[in-house]
């Protein structure tokens, strides 16, 4: 069992949660992920790390309350347990000095975009760190982004905080303003780090992105997470999560993450 | 032929009751419903006591077959039990799912005369009574005496760990079990189905090693949240590898990651482990397909195919490329299958997977195949047919043509070394290059069955207790 040491709305439907878990928070780095099952009757989920903290043993994460297991997580409060939790689960992000790197989070990307831009500014990057949310309600971590930024741009999708438009929108200007970009991560939803795959893939800048597969085991053993990668197949939780952009099959991604759409406990939202 | 005592014998066994095949397929309920204790007597009579007991070299794990059934035929149950308990920590398992008849059973001497002593069946029944006797006990079994002050991390929960940990404790080594699932129990829980091997059953037999004093640890991966180099850090003594087969193989065809195509580990982990057969009841869902084929010809295929009918489905073909004489499965197994009405179309091999706009698999693409010469394993290499392409329209796919050694303790583990298909490499007593890291299983073997690896885990069991009583301390 894994007891909540703090639980609290981010945004509407965007919960944090810091769960006591030193096996995890012990080796856990950026890019890595856990699997979580909610109750005893529960599905096991895949949700990222968005923080840890080695020396109190706990980790945070951040997720959307879309289906059932996130609900029942998100309703769950300070004190109580969750009662299973498996990580640090796939590979950690490659973390060197590239120059300047940018880092584009979508939503609840954003949350997993904070331990990676922080890792990458301590080895000596440019960090221009590129986040959108849907409206001026849904902005969370703006404060501890900038903190681990050399340069933060907001957007929102309507413009009622910061500037108006997607995140490509504001990575497609950063590139015409002549921008020099040695790589870029992106971490938000398939369609979305489709659309920067587009705009830096055919320019010829490395890009990596943070599969949101579906999974059930998390450590390799069922597949239900294989993705297309140059032609072959790979499985998200032990070749990944982070792939290079230019490989990846996001029309499969996306079919896939639709599998069990029709189920009426899609609890399995990337989040 | 007479027994000793100048009675004839029964040339045939005591067939055990089951569930009838069109009542069967409706639930998950177990097939084959045991002997009762006048059954039970009745098949132990058959038993030739044969001086050299070639049924007992026949064992992996070397049960003292004549003793336990003698035992039986005196109706000292408890001794019964005592014997198979002293080479066999899971006999509630083994007595279901052990291939007898390539084991005991195949060199048992009464097959000169009729039917073989019906070994499993009457372990069974031994290991069903002991379970139901236990729960009236109060107490449970007395932790192991004269604890040695050392302890054994095993790594994985399945047969080889459980059967390294029981052993162990009965030593009298502190012993602790890390698990990655949720749920010890490892290919008992996720996939072998309820029908074949109850998981209240697998759950009494571990309430049992925990009464010997083994400690589990579940959400725990070893290799990611600790390597085996943090595990002796922690001050374990020694450490057993029995992480198993888990990767599952896949044929690398056209379309083989459509919607509905699952690995055989992914669709038996989802419904066995997960209880999606339970679902919306449990939340993890599982995909009920009409039309199924389930590719490949071992258990797993037959376990795959079987679970798919029970989910609804209204056909279910089982694919695979070689002929039925060199299937893999046990025969009883692919009785069953056939009585519950699954079409085997073998001598077929699929090539490609049809599907439509949304990404959901409508098709699979075979080629007949015939045999022609025998490859490395010994069996007649399966040889495509040209121009005979055919399709069947399915819904569903069940991929279950084996595993390969998972790779995360290999590659987090420095120094380990491994083979050429990444299996672990050991001596015949279990010790890997590394001192005091023992590895078996499928780990080591690639898939085999249950019992091989619960011999592999009694073996590093002892080379473990001779290696820390050299080491002393």
């Amino acid at each position: 069992m894994f007891k909540i040491l703090a639980s609290r709305e981010l945004a509407p439907k965007v919960n944090l949660m810091q769960v006591y878990a030193p096996l995890v928070s012990g080796k856990a780095e950026a890019g890595q992920f856990v699997i979580v099952r909610a109750h005893e009757k529960g599905e096991r989920i895949p949700l990222t790390i968005a923080d840890f903290n080695r020396q109190d043993g706990s980790i945070t994460l951040v997720f959307q309350a879309a289906g059932k297991t996130t609900s029942m997580l998100a309703a769950m409060k300070k004190g109580d347990r969750i009662p299973d939790l498996l990580g640090p689960q796939g590979n950690p992000t490659e973390i060197k000095n590239y120059g300047n790197a940018v880092v584009i989070g979508g939503g609840i990307g954003i949350a997993p975009v904070y331990p990676l831009a922080r890792s990458l500014r301590e080895q000596g990057n440019k960090v221009i760190s590129i986040v959108g949310y849907r409206s001026k309600d849904h902005v969370f971590w703006e404060d501890k982004m900038s903190s681990v930024s050399d340069r933060l741009i907001v957007s929102t999708n309507d413009g009622s905080y910061g500037r108006k438009g997607l995140v490509t929108d504001t990575l497609q200007e950063l590139i015409s303003g002549g921008q020099k970009i040695d790589i870029v991560f992106a971490i938000g939803p398939a369609i979305m780090m489709k659309a920067v795959s587009g705009i830096t893939v055919p320019l010829g800048i490395k890009t990596v992105v943070s599969l949101n597969s579906l999974m059930v085991c998390g450590m390799g053993m069922c597949g239900a997470c294989r993705v297309e990668i140059g032609g072959k197949t790979r499985f998200t939780c032990m070749d990944g999560p982070d792939f290079d952009a230019s490989l990846v099959n996001f029309d499969l991604l996306m079919k896939r993450l639709d599998t069990y759409k029709n189920e009426e406990c899609s609890c399995h939202k990337p989040a | 032929m007479y027994s000793k005592e100048n009675m004839p014998i029964e040339k045939n066994a005591v067939p055990m009751r089951q569930q009838p095949a069109t009542e069967r397929i409706k639930n998950f309920d177990e097939v084959p419903l045991g002997y009762s204790r006048q059954e039970a007597l009745k098949e132990a009579s058959r038993c030739l006591q044969c001086v050299n007991k070639p049924c007992v070299g026949g064992c992996p794990v070397h049960i003292e077959i004549p003793s336990f059934i003698k035992a039986l035929r005196d109706n000292d149950l408890q001794k019964a039990i005592d014997i198979i308990h002293a080479n066999d920590s899971l006999p509630c398992v083994t007595g279901r799912v052990c291939p007898q008849e390539e084991q005991c059973q195949a060199v048992c001497a009464m097959k000169k005369f009729g039917e073989p002593i019906s070994i499993g069946r009457l372990e069974r029944f031994l290991a069903d009574w002991d379970r139901e006797n236990r729960k009236n006990k109060k107490d449970t079994p007395a932790a192991a005496v004269a604890a040695k002050n050392r302890s054994v991390a095993i790594v994985g929960s399945g047969p080889a760990g459980l059967t390294c940990a029981a052993e162990l404790a009965k030593k009298g080594f502190s012993v602790r079990v890390f698990e990655g699932y949720h749920k010890p129990g490892g290919v008992l829980v996720y996939g072998i189905p309820e029908f074949r091997l109850p998981k209240a059953i697998v759950e009494s037999e571990i309430d049992l090693l925990k009464g010997l004093g083994v400690d589990f640890t579940p959400d725990a991966l070893i290799g990611r949240a600790l390597t085996i180099e943090d595990l002796f850090k922690q001050g374990f003594s020694a450490v057993f590898i029995g992480a198993g087969a888990g990767l599952p193989n896949f044929m690398n065809i056209p379309g083989e990651n459509l919607n509905g195509i699952y690995s055989a580990n992914e669709f038996l982990t989802r419904v066995n482990l997960m209880k999606a057969y339970k679902f919306p009841e449990y939340d993890t869902p599982v995909k009920r397909g009409s039309f199924v084929a389930v590719i490949g010809g071992g258990n797993v295929a037959m376990d795959s195919a079987r679970t798919a009918l029970r989910l609804g489905a209204k056909h279910v073909y089982l694919i695979y490329r070689r002929s039925e004489k060199e299937m893999p499965a046990r025969e009883e197994e692919v009785i069953r299958a056939r009585e519950e009405g699954v079409d085997f179309r073998i001598l077929t091999n699929p090539v490609r997977y049809a599907g439509d706009d949304r990404g959901a698999v409508t098709g699979v693409e075979c080629l007949k195949m015939e045999l022609g010469q025998p490859d490395s394993s010994g069996r007649r290499s399966p040889v495509a047919v040209k121009g005979s392409e055919f399709i069947l329209d399915v819904d569903e796919v069940i991929v279950a043509i084996g595993n390969t050694p998972n790779p995360i303790i290999p590659r987090t583990t420095a120094g380990l070394k491994t083979g050429r298909h990444g299996e672990i490499s050991t001596d015949e007593s279990g010790r890997t290059n590394l001192p005091g890291v023992f590895a078996g299983g499928d780990i080591v073997t690639g898939a085999a069955t249950v019992i091989t690896a619960m011999g592999a885990g009694r073996t590093a069991a002892l080379a473990i207790e001779k290696y820390l009583t050299e080491k002393g301390g």
